[in-house]
């Protein structure tokens, strides 16, 4: 089959399942209502037009349920449409209830569909709550980069807080070990940053689905005054009439997207067209292989081993967090549905790129328990 | 069944259809060690919803833990906490996600012990369908009573009795029936729409995903294909409501409520009412991000803008103008009580409804409620899990619906004062009578009231006389200084009364006469809404402006002659009409085919063919001032 008869097969199959006319998605693709039809009775194009127009449809697809322009409201919700609102309803809740909130920012795909779920909750305001970072210093460039940015790109507030006894102490990734650079730039600056400013909610983008201690986690996940989770004393939840009330010093911490999967927020970034840092995106960078786990040498803080040389290889990243610490997957897939496609292939699991749960099961409730989100 | 993506697949035809399903919520119930962990791991592991690391840290804990003399313990997969997996034991409520090519599955996998009934009805209280598990060998258990009676209290319609470990019994036809009939008998007392019964192993497998050839006699469906196919939409005819959860102010020209419509559907143009102010108003848009919606159906989060200048908070409800909800200060509810310190009837506990915080108290409890029986139990006090009915006493009125006719609008949670734990939930049953009854009083409105309100004394002002003669031109000029004064008027004239409520009606003499008399009773009712009505109608026939006349209170009717004469008018001919009656095109047209009776007294005469429409205008206002219809 030709490259324009694919095209026409999934606008045809894309029109069946959307209820959208031929013409209104030749349309969208081809700026021309009756470009689908021209290919229909043989009429050719240019390379470069066809690959525009298969690259939009990527997009209608993945989208699933295209909106007609103008007044939006499907007929009925689909799933999405139904997690959509409870994040919603979540975050306006916290807002209305809690004093001084703040929304934990990691610059991830969790974070970035958080992010969004903020911007439609309280339109046309913008979130009435700043974004905190906590910064470990050992970052993705192009991740500090893409947050930088969205200040002015979105017009929220960001705060950045980083542990500076930490800096001072040199603590790092490479000499102290993951398990001690986690907990003191990051669990302890979480902390720090917390008490700091007094923020007496924070938003985490936890999802059950990620791990088994999560998934028994409420959407609502109290804190005592120095940050820890009672597992076996959790609050009665029930319906979607949550308890915000805390005592001075306590605070909680809300995982609006708790019942989302990871399926689900890629669909939601594509639907959505949300704007993501470039490295989920497969692209040639120089990584080093260490005990199985492909590690990129993102700048020269990263001693190589004797012998060690980076390979450019085309990868890219399923979760994002400190470079030396996340592992890269082998990939070319450079456009979501490609994304989506290796994820559902891959079958395991997303956190297994990341070093800090590796160790032994309960070690995330154990994390949590002393603080870590 | 498996909706697993394969090498060699389409993606987007996946995710075409993968966008298109619907999602189902589920929890598993049930006593301890009849199997609920295990029948979701096999949910999972069969959906292939487990990952292969995860598999293989199943393997090692199985080895560590299971209680499955080292094979596969699919009850691992789902006890996240370690605590769990040390005990063998279900402590909290687990969330679990799984999809078919048909659905989207959410699971609650819930705790069997009693100590943990409270995170059990967590997860009971969002789900759509419940799983009670019984072990074949066990029968009915108190837990199983417990929990079906708190999926019932609950409202979920639909349950599966899944009768589990039929292995155990050399999948007796004979075992599973009897325990059918038991909880069938039971269940009688209870509020399900449906009950299904299914002979399950979920360790070996049988029912789960295909029926099974162990069991030839069940002639039901299989678990999974029943789940997937399960209707729990609700004949949801119910009226709109919207709890405001919180004002969107961004600037002064911005005022938009937003909040999750919780039943029915809205679009622009609605008239909803505010409560519990009772201000009406009218929805102007449905704001979003992407552009605004067109309407906004049940489970929506939207954010309002209303026509008018109302004040509303959070804390209120936004409901149809046709059907608002109850408010009351005095409930009756059932409690199911949550906290280790028990219950006390007269402290001060903070009520939390979908969107409000009200100081309560319980004053009574009527009766507890034996969970093994359901028999009626006297009480001084609700224990931990304990359930009863109780009345409650708020420090403000409470805008709701029954808990059976809207879980979100009948629901509420308490919390301690000292310690802010959620101590209890309750599911409203009705307002008690004493706060009904200040309701009623409260709305006893009359014209009068009415009027006060509006500073006016209404009154109907009748304007007659020949086409073209200026009435509604007139009429229109007396409105707009009104308006202008702040009264509150209306003009009903053949305009607008003709295209609507008048339209079956044409111009013979008989339909002149049944004109007059709907226009005259539909401005009495204006008048009785304390509105100064304005009616411009040539009405030429005396006998029908007097019988308006006498439908009315004294001074209430003021008829207003307007006098040009026919040559004067004919002249003018603004709509053409006297040149086609001339030439015969119109029948029955008065002054030229049919007669006009002039009013023998009427309270002012006007001649606009002497006198400008202004100045006219000007008089008439001036004569209600002066006779203090203008307050």
């Amino acid at each position: 089959m030709t490259t324009a008869e694919t095209l026409l097969k999934r606008a045809e199959r894309l029109s069946e399942t959307s209820g959208l006319s031929l013409t209104t998605i030749s349309r969208k693709l081809l700026n021309d209502g009756k470009g689908l039809a021209r290919i229909k009775n043989g009429g050719g194009m240019t390379e470069k037009t066809l690959q525009q127009a298969t690259e939009r449809l990527d997009a209608l697809e993945v989208a699933g349920t295209p909106r007609a322009e103008g007044l939006l409201s499907p007929e009925t919700m689909t799933h999405l449409d139904r997690l959509e609102a409870e994040a919603i309803h979540i975050m306006r809740e916290v807002v209305a209830e809690v004093e001084n909130p703040v929304m934990l920012y990691s610059i991830g795909k969790d974070s970035a569909v958080m992010l969004h779920l903020a911007l439609k909750a309280f339109y046309p305001s913008k979130p009435p709550f700043p974004l905190l970072h906590v910064d470990t210093t050992y970052k993705f460039r192009q991740m500090i980069e893409f947050r930088d940015a969205l200040p002015e790109r979105l017009g929220v507030e960001l705060r950045v807080w980083k542990n500076e006894d930490g800096i001072k102490q040199g603590v790092n990734p490479f000499t102290h070990g993951s398990a001690v650079h986690t907990d003191i730039m990051k669990t302890q600056a979480l902390k720090q940053a917390l008490s700091h400013y007094k923020f007496d909610a924070a938003f985490g983008g936890a999802r059950r689905d990620e791990e088994k201690s999560r998934a028994k986690e409420r959407i609502f996940s109290f804190r005592t005054a120095d940050h820890r989770w009672d597992p076996k004393n959790q609050r009665p939840e029930l319906w979607n009439i949550y308890n915000t009330r805390t005592a001075p010093g306590e605070s909680t911490r809300v995982f609006p997207i708790s019942n989302w999967t990871e399926l689900d927020v890629w669909q939601y970034i594509a639907r959505e067209n949300i704007d993501m840092v470039p490295l989920y995106f497969a692209g040639v960078r120089p990584v080093v292989e260490r005990d199985g786990t492909l590690i990129m040498v993102d700048d020269d803080r990263m001693p190589l081993h004797p012998g060690e040389k980076p390979m450019e290889k085309m990868v890219r990243f399923r979760t994002l967090g400190c470079y030396p610490l996340t592992g890269a997957v082998e990939s070319s897939a450079d456009t979501l549905p490609k994304i989506i496609e290796e994820m559902l292939l891959s079958r395991s699991s997303e956190r297994q790129g990341r070093v800090i749960d590796h160790d032994q099961s309960a070690s995330m409730e154990k994390k949590k328990q002393e603080g870590y989100f | 069944m498996s909706n697993v993506f394969k090498d060699g697949d389409d993606i987007h035809e996946y995710l075409a259809s993968h966008e298109q399903k619907d999602m189902l919520r589920f929890l598993t119930c049930g006593s301890v060690d009849d199997g609920k962990s295990t029948l979701i791991g096999r949910l999972l592991h069969d959906a292939q919803s487990i990952f292969d690391d995860q598999l293989e840290t199943l393997g090692s804990d199985s080895k560590k833990f299971g209680t499955q003399g080292g094979e596969i313990d699919f009850a691992l997969l789902v006890d996240g906490l370690a605590a769990e997996r040390e005990q063998g034991i279900t402590i909290d409520v687990a969330y679990r996600f799984f999809s078919t090519d048909k659905r989207k599955f959410i699971v609650a996998d819930t705790p069997g012990h009693e100590q943990y009934t409270r995170n059990m009805a967590t997860g009971a209280s969002t789900a759509d369908v419940a799983i009670i598990l019984i072990d074949a060998r066990q029968g009915v258990l108190p837990q199983t009573r417990r929990h079906s009676f708190i999926c019932s209290l609950l409202g979920i319609r639909h349950v599966v009795v899944a009768i589990n470990k039929m292995d155990i019994v050399d999948f007796s036809e004979a075992k599973f029936r009897a325990i059918e009939e038991d909880y069938r008998e039971f269940a009688k007392q209870l509020d399900f729409e449906s009950i299904t019964c299914m002979p399950l192993s979920a360790l070996k497998g049988d029912n789960i995903l295909t029926k099974s050839s162990n069991t030839p006699w069940y002639d039901g469906a299989a678990l999974l294909p029943w789940l997937e196919t399960v209707d729990v939409t609700r004949k949801d005819e119910r009226p709109f409501r919207m709890p405001v959860q919180w004002v969107n102010r961004p600037n002064l020209d911005f005022r938009g409520f937003a909040g999750t419509v919780v039943s029915g559907r809205v679009e622009p143009g609605d008239e909803v009412v505010i409560l519990p102010s009772g201000k009406r108003t009218k929805v102007k848009a449905i704001v979003a991000r992407d552009g605004d919606l067109a309407f906004a159906d049940k489970n929506r989060a939207v954010t309002l803008t209303l026509e008018d200048e109302v004040d509303a908070s959070r804390g209120d409800v936004i409901a149809a103008a046709t059907a608002p909800a109850e408010q009351a200060g005095q409930l009756q509810a059932k409690i199911i009580w949550m906290d280790d310190e028990e219950m006390l009837p007269g402290r001060q506990y903070i009520l939390k409804s979908n969107n409000k915080m009200i100081p309560a108290q319980i004053t009574d409890l009527k009766h507890r409620i034996d969970v093994n029986t359901l028999e009626h139990l006297s009480g001084k006090t609700l224990k931990l899990n304990e359930i009863g009915e109780c009345n409650l006493s708020l420090t403000q009125r409470l805008v709701f619906d029954p808990y059976t006719e809207n879980r979100s609008m009948g629901s509420f949670i308490l919390i301690d004062r000292l310690t802010n734990s959620t101590v209890g939930v309750g599911m409203i049953d009705y307002a008690l009578r004493r706060s009904k009854n200040v309701h009623w009083q409260a709305l006893e409105v009359n014209k009068e009231s009415r009027q006060k309100i509006l500073g006016q004394k209404s009154c109907m002002l009748w304007f007659t006389g020949l086409s073209g003669s200026g009435k509604s031109t007139v009429a229109n000029l007396v409105e707009k200084r009104l308006h202008d004064l702040g009264r509150l008027t209306y003009v009903m004239d053949g305009d607008n009364v003709r295209h609507g409520l008048n339209r079956d009606l044409g111009f013979t003499d008989a339909d002149r006469v049944e004109n007059i008399r709907r226009v005259g009773e539909a401005g009495k009712l204006m008048v009785d809404a304390g509105v100064i009505t304005l009616v411009s109608f040539i009405s030429p026939f005396e006998t029908e402006r007097q019988s308006v006349r006498e439908r009315m209170d004294d001074g209430e009717f003021i008829e207003v002659f307007i006098s040009t004469p026919l040559e004067v008018a004919e002249q003018r001919d603004v709509k053409g009409l006297y040149a086609k009656a001339r030439k015969g095109e119109i029948k029955n047209f008065t002054g030229i085919d049919s007669p006009y009776e002039e009013p023998t007294n009427p309270e002012i005469t006007v001649d606009t063919s002497e006198v400008a429409a202004e100045k006219a205008a000007e008089m008439i206002v001036e004569y209600l001032d002066q006779k203090g219809y203008l307050g």
